[in-house]
């Protein structure tokens, strides 16, 4: 019995404290205090509510810190942080919110869906302080901006590039954890990738179920999984896993094999070694989102209301960097003009 | 005399010391990090506001039911890791009852609980039977059935799920009004609710010191976890023993989720909390197994979480300082314990020793 308690406090408190260091990361690198960047001050104080990872996620974390920060940065607003921990209650997301209303802080943007309930709820409650969400429709209210993406268009348009540069007619998504948003850019690239080449053959798997969140932010599972494909025949692998993408490019690399990334442009952002597997990213620009919101803030003209970032304003999108595209690019910008004329219609499931 | 008064002195010291050697590890990482440690400090030890006495007791209570399943698991020398996986598939099953509502109202309350107890029961029933019968360690057994849990419930939401347009969550149905757990507004309306089902967990906590101490049941328990072949030899049935504590614990651990399904989020969905079975080990440990101590732990693990919720915005420390803390408290409570205990017996030893060396006489008054 007493050798077991040793035991069973070893494991629980190592389980603690690596759960600590995972979330963790960067976090002591935000810019909590005062965000004086350029000669420019402002009264706003700007809140962001993260979702789990927190800046430093080199995924769509990071997108929406680095709209903050630009819009820090021209306007001169004061901005604090907070980050939502692994496995916490729903309590906490609302106190987060809270706790931001409190000091002051309007706006406040929450960074993911997972805030949807606990934004419809405090929200109620301070009806004077603006809230933004981004990734949810559902939550809705006189002081709520919804800041959504078409996931699927900017997915479909780097499906068409996978099928246009495949060579063995054969390629792959790799999902970070199976959720709907996430359906939506395997759903656009499938469409995509068919539109060019009806009978080609793609394979798909998701790292993780929720609620085991982990796929989002474990590169070691990324990579398994990518070479699992990649030995199944596959040549080029589109992963919509955050942080977990980082393994597929290596795996690309040490198979000689394609990758595409996602949320920002990953040639830019990616270990330089791996550069050159990028064939190009799917962009789903949460920066700009969170930058017209605040742009918008400091106007006095504050949103409510759900915005749709999509192809037509460029709120999705693909990237050009490493030419490895330019071949191709007439025709993924007439699919791009056919989406936005609705003579394409992408499905979202 | 002496004995009179050490006997309750140990018994504080151990907890007292766990406390003030992690406030002094903890601040030891905080320096080392170059946080302020004093504003950290201030901000965890700031009486909370009534809101968060209530988040405080709600989150409590969920962790005081995970770690009384635990606890069972221990006394019986089980460890059951499982109550994560068990209290997510219990939780599933109860939405889908009470959302499903197929009896009205305070009957479908009734009826999703008992789903729960019984979807729990049987989850780790698995592992109670495949040691009993085939010897496989519940350690790994119970882990193993963690990630099918995670898959079974994943797949199965799938299934059943609604899912509003424009979301991107998905849930089971919800639960109707009148199936729902009422709240007591201890506190006042505007600081939130206070989980009804806060009675339930205080009923457990009472069952289980009941059971255990009090019954014939308890006894055969606690000798089976103490000592195997002793308990045989006074007429245990073992394997027996085995199963029942499992499918005990498991059903604890399928009513850990109940006070959030049935008060507050009254749907199961993809964000529901989860890793309240592994927050229940530490709790069960720091309580040292007893239902106070427990209720102990369970609080103060939810007050730390609940007062390093603002850490990040107000002092810009990352409140995973938090989980460190909770760590190396679990870590000096079961250390201090084994000092204590070993400082008791060396007194112990030495005044046994004295008495011995006295004439005969004298020894009638020796109690040991």
């Amino acid at each position: 019995m007493r050798r077991m308690t040793k035991t069973a406090a070893l494991l629980s408190t190592a389980a603690l404290v690596l759960s600590a260091c995972g979330g963790g990361g960067e976090t002591d690198t935000g810019n909590g205090g005062d965000g004086t960047g350029s000669g420019a001050q402002s009264d706003i104080k700007v809140g962001m509510a993260y979702d789990v990872g927190g800046r430093g996620d080199e995924s769509f974390n990071d997108a929406a810190a680095a709209g903050l920060d630009r819009a820090v940065e021209k306007f001169g607003f004061e901005s604090q942080e907070s980050e939502a921990a692994l496995d916490e209650a729903e309590t906490q997301r609302e106190e987060r919110l809270r706790t931001f209303a409190d000091a002051g802080v309007d706006p406040i943007i929450a960074v993911g869906f997972a805030y949807s309930p606990s934004v419809a709820k405090v929200s109620k409650e301070y009806p004077e302080v603006n809230f933004a969400i981004i990734d949810d429709e559902v939550a809705t209210g006189k002081n709520i901006a919804n800041l959504v993406f078409a996931e699927e268009e900017g997915s479909f348009l780097v499906g068409a590039a996978a099928a246009l540069k495949t060579k063995a007619d054969h390629i792959g998504f790799i999902g970070g954890v199976n959720v709907p948003l996430i359906k939506k850019f395997e759903a656009g690239f499938k469409a995509g990738a068919t539109e060019v080449t009806p009978d080609i053959e793609i394979d798909t798997t998701y790292l993780t179920q929720p609620p085991d969140f982990s796929g989002f932010n474990d590169p070691a599972k990324g990579k398994t999984a990518a070479q699992g494909m990649y030995d199944n025949g596959a040549d080029i692998v589109y992963h919509a896993a955050g942080g977990s993408g980082g393994g597929l490019f290596e795996a690309a690399s040490e198979s000689g094999n394609l990758a595409i990334g996602v949320d920002s442009d990953q040639y830019e952002t990616a270990d330089p070694s791996v550069q050159d597997v990028i064939l190009t990213s799917m962009l789903k620009n949460v920066d700009v989102a969170v930058e017209e919101y605040l742009t918008d803030v400091e106007a006095g003209d504050v949103p409510s209301g759900v915005t749709r970032y999509d192809l037509s304003v460029n709120g999705v999108g693909y990237s050009t960097s490493g030419g490895q595209v330019d071949d191709i690019t007439d025709q993924l910008e007439e699919f791009k003009q056919q989406i936005i004329d609705g003579e394409i219609k992408v499905p979202t499931s | 005399m002496t004995e009179r008064l050490t006997k309750p002195l140990l018994a504080v010291a151990a907890p007292a010391l766990a406390l003030v050697a992690a406030f002094a590890l903890t601040s030891l990482v905080l320096i080392i990090a170059g946080d302020p440690t004093g504003e950290v400090w201030s901000t965890i030890l700031t009486p909370p506001e009534a809101r968060n006495v209530v988040n405080v007791v709600n989150a409590a209570t969920v962790y005081y039911l995970s770690a009384l399943a635990v606890a069972i698991g221990f006394r019986m020398n089980l460890f059951n890791i499982g109550v994560d996986g068990q209290y997510r598939v219990a939780t599933f099953a109860a939405a889908v009852v009470a959302g499903e509502a197929w009896l009205p109202g305070i009957l479908g309350t009734v009826l999703a609980v008992l789903a729960a107890v019984l979807v729990g029961a049987a989850w780790a029933g698995i592992a109670g039977v495949l040691r009993a019968s085939r010897g496989v360690s519940e350690v790994i057994s119970t882990i193993m059935l963690n990630f099918i849990a995670t898959s079974l419930v994943a797949y199965s939401l799938r299934r059943v799920a609604v899912r509003e347009e424009g979301s991107n969550i998905i849930g089971t149905r919800e639960i109707p009004a009148e199936s729902r757990v009422p709240g007591l507004p201890l506190l006042g309306e505007v600081n939130g609710e206070i989980y009804g089902f806060v009675v339930v967990a205080a009923l457990c906590g009472a069952g289980y010191w009941f059971l255990l101490n009090r019954t014939r049941f308890g006894f055969d328990l606690r000798a089976t976890g103490q000592s195997p072949e002793a308990a045989v030899a006074s007429g245990v049935n073992v394997k027996r023993m085995i199963v029942t504590a499992m499918l005990l614990s498991g059903g604890v651990a399928g009513l850990v989720g109940l006070p959030i399904l049935l008060g507050s989020a009254y749907t199961y969905g993809s964000t529901f909390q989860s890793g309240i079975g592994f927050a229940g080990i530490a709790i069960a440990l720091l309580g040292r197994n007893h239902p106070v101590g427990i209720a102990l732990g369970a609080l103060l693990f939810a007050y730390l979480e609940e007062q390093s919720n603002p850490l990040q915005i107000l002092v810009d420390v990352s409140p995973d300082i938090v989980k460190i803390t909770q760590g190396i408290i679990v870590l000096t409570v079961v250390i201090s314990y084994e000092v204590v205990r070993r400082y008791g017996q060396r007194v112990e030893q030495r005044r046994v020793a004295q008495a011995l060396e006295r004439p005969e006489g004298e020894r009638a008054g020796v109690t040991t």
